[in-house]
């Protein structure tokens, strides 16, 4: 039987943001989301205030004063390259890997040398030491047991050091632990699942484990029966170690503030698909489908909601900026209507397909011209050395009044020579 | 749904097309092409180019890039506005130089560890050494590997 790592960054950016700011070591620090909202990371001290994740930042502007809580603009360039090199970190201790999420990964440790508990000991020492953030390690014979292991080195569940496996404890240890979490910290028990299965009587992960496979399945699904099937150590899912090209891209943003003129959203929307069609060509794919939304603030009482979305058809696959943004420009003047303040707006490219396999359109005009491939390479290789956005299509607009609030953002401190660290 | 009403804006047309040599295509370049005649005596010489990267790095991920400010390590060669290369995989030694967490600061000194004393000094005598109070602890937070100096 296999042993699956599952390997979590804590409080990841808030952990990232500590590395370079030694100052917020010991302090109440939370992770705003776009446009400053709502909090998306919170340290040990915060969760010690009973903060939820997601709330408002407007509503904790007191608590925050009180307790000196510090508020920092999420800041996505330093977290992906603190991110990039946990994992690059972790494929030392496996080759079979799957990188589940900005701050997790499953490694198969099946094979490799060494007793699996000290070689996540050894993670915890390195990662720390080398990257400068904390991880906890969970240990077990499927990825979802492996993700509740996890669970129990974060909450202590299992001793305080961090590391948790199941493969040296005895079943009944397994069977109290299990007893002693709640459903909803399964892997794939959202919301509304966990809301069923509690009324069904079912509270705990020992209970979900022992219920009856057949009639979970036949109400729930097969999803369900996996769950439960890898609960009990049956491993059905396999690692997925190559990372595959993506079926969507999406780019959307909420604005810093309200936009209600067409000529901004257009520039808005431009901005997003150029960046749609970076991602597109950097993966070497291209889109047949590209659909675009618009968003007024439903959180807001009062407010008049419109909320229009369009999917405009491509006559042959491309990753054109040029052909993308015409399309999605086209459908965003469909489904605008003045009169409304809108927050947010985004495009999503979809049916896309490997470049190259392209199906040839009897009624598409030919193939756009050869130098037209050579001309995004060179825009998206300007934008990669001079910084993003500095070589753009006119319809992205020079002013981006739109742009998103990052009142507290922290230096890009690994990516660019301009806001490197200082060391006195 | 619809399909793409504007097919026939003018973002189609391109009034300059090259000269009908077709889509451009890379060709890998070989030294030699004579598979039948005498190789050349420079193949087996064949060296990677020089990376400053390479150079720098020894640890990728564990190796991070710093901006000096003032003039403390100045006899070290290490000036104001500097970049340096700060390993953190490294186990810094007796006078490594070594960015330590002092106040809550990052600063870089030279580490002077001595039967069971350890001090972050300056590289110049206008700066006192750091002696660390009882039960303070030092944190390095990594070990300077080199400096990047511009003379520009």
């Amino acid at each position: 039987m296999s042993t699956i790592a599952l390997v979590d960054v804590n409080n990841f950016y808030v952990s990232a943001e500590r590395v370079f700011n030694p100052k917020l070591e010991g302090v109440p620090v939370v992770v705003l989301s776009n446009n400053d909202g709502c909090v998306v990371a919170r340290s040990a001290e915060v969760k010690a205030l009973d903060v939820p994740m997601g709330e408002p930042w407007f509503k904790l502007k007191d608590l925050a004063r009180k307790h000196g809580i510090v508020a920092l603009s999420s800041n996505y360039a330093l977290y992906a390259d603190m991110s990039n090199r946990v994992m690059t970190v972790l494929r030392d201790f496996s080759p079979r890997q799957e990188v589940y999420s900005i701050d997790e990964s499953f490694l198969d440790m099946e094979g490799m040398p060494g007793d699996p508990t000290q070689t996540a000991r050894t993670i915890r020492f390195r990662i720390r030491k080398w990257v400068g953030v904390p991880v906890c390690v969970g240990l077990a014979s499927t990825k979802t047991l492996a993700k509740l292991a996890n669970h129990c080195a974060k909450k202590g569940l299992a001793g305080a050091d961090g590391v948790c496996n199941f493969e040296t404890m005895t079943p009944t240890e397994i069977d109290d632990i299990l007893s002693r979490i709640e459903i909803r910290e399964v892997w794939g028990i959202g919301r509304k699942l966990n809301e069923q299965l509690q009324s069904g009587g079912i509270h705990t992960v020992r209970q979900l484990r022992d219920f009856d496979v057949s009639r979970l399945r036949s109400r729930f699904g097969v999803v369900m029966e996996r769950t439960v099937r890898e609960l009990r150590g049956q491993s059905c899912l396999d690692l997925v170690d190559v990372s595959p090209a993506k079926q969507q891209i999406i780019s959307s943003r909420s604005f810093g503030r309200y936009v209600t003129d067409l000529e901004e959203l257009e520039q808005a929307v431009s901005s997003y698909m150029s960046r749609a069609a970076e991602k597109l060509r950097r993966q070497n794919s291209v889109a047949q489908s590209a659909f675009v939304y618009l968003q007024t603030n439903h959180h807001k009482e009062g407010e008049p909601q419109y909320s229009p979305g369009m999917t405009v058809s491509l006559r042959r696959p491309t990753n054109d900026t040029r052909e993308l943004l015409e399309a999605v420009l086209a459908g965003l003047h469909r489904i605008y209507k003045g009169g409304f303040r809108y927050i947010k707006a985004g495009v999503m490219l979809s049916e896309i397909a490997p470049a190259g396999i392209r199906q040839g359109d009897l009624f598409a005009d030919q193939p756009t011209a050869p130098n037209i491939s050579n001309l995004m390479k060179t825009i998206d290789q300007i934008n990669l050395k001079m910084g993003n956005g500095v070589l753009k299509l006119a319809s992205d607009g020079i002013e981006q009044g739109w742009q998103m609030k990052t009142g507290n953002r922290s230096p890009a401190y690994t990516t660019r020579w301009s806001e490197l660290a200082v060391a006195i | 749904m619809s399909s793409n009403p504007a097919s026939n804006s003018t973002l189609h047309q391109h009034p300059w097309q090259p000269g009908g040599t077709g889509a451009t295509r890379n060709i890998p370049l070989f030294a030699h092409a004579v598979p039948a005649g005498f190789p050349s005596p420079a193949d087996d010489y064949v060296e990677d180019v020089l990376d400053l990267n390479k150079l720098l790095i020894q640890n990728k991920p564990a190796t991070f890039f710093l901006r000096v400010k003032g003039d403390s390590m100045i006899n070290a060669g290490i000036h104001d506005g500097d970049i340096i290369v700060v390993d953190r995989s490294l186990e810094p030694v007796d006078r490594s130089v070594v960015v330590a967490v002092v106040d809550n600061e990052l600063t870089i000194k030279r580490l002077i560890r001595r039967s069971g004393i350890a001090e972050l000094h300056a590289e110049n005598p206008k700066y006192q050494p750091i002696r660390l109070k009882e039960g303070q602890e030092l944190t390095i937070w990594g070990v300077v590997t080199g400096s990047v100096h511009s003379v520009m």
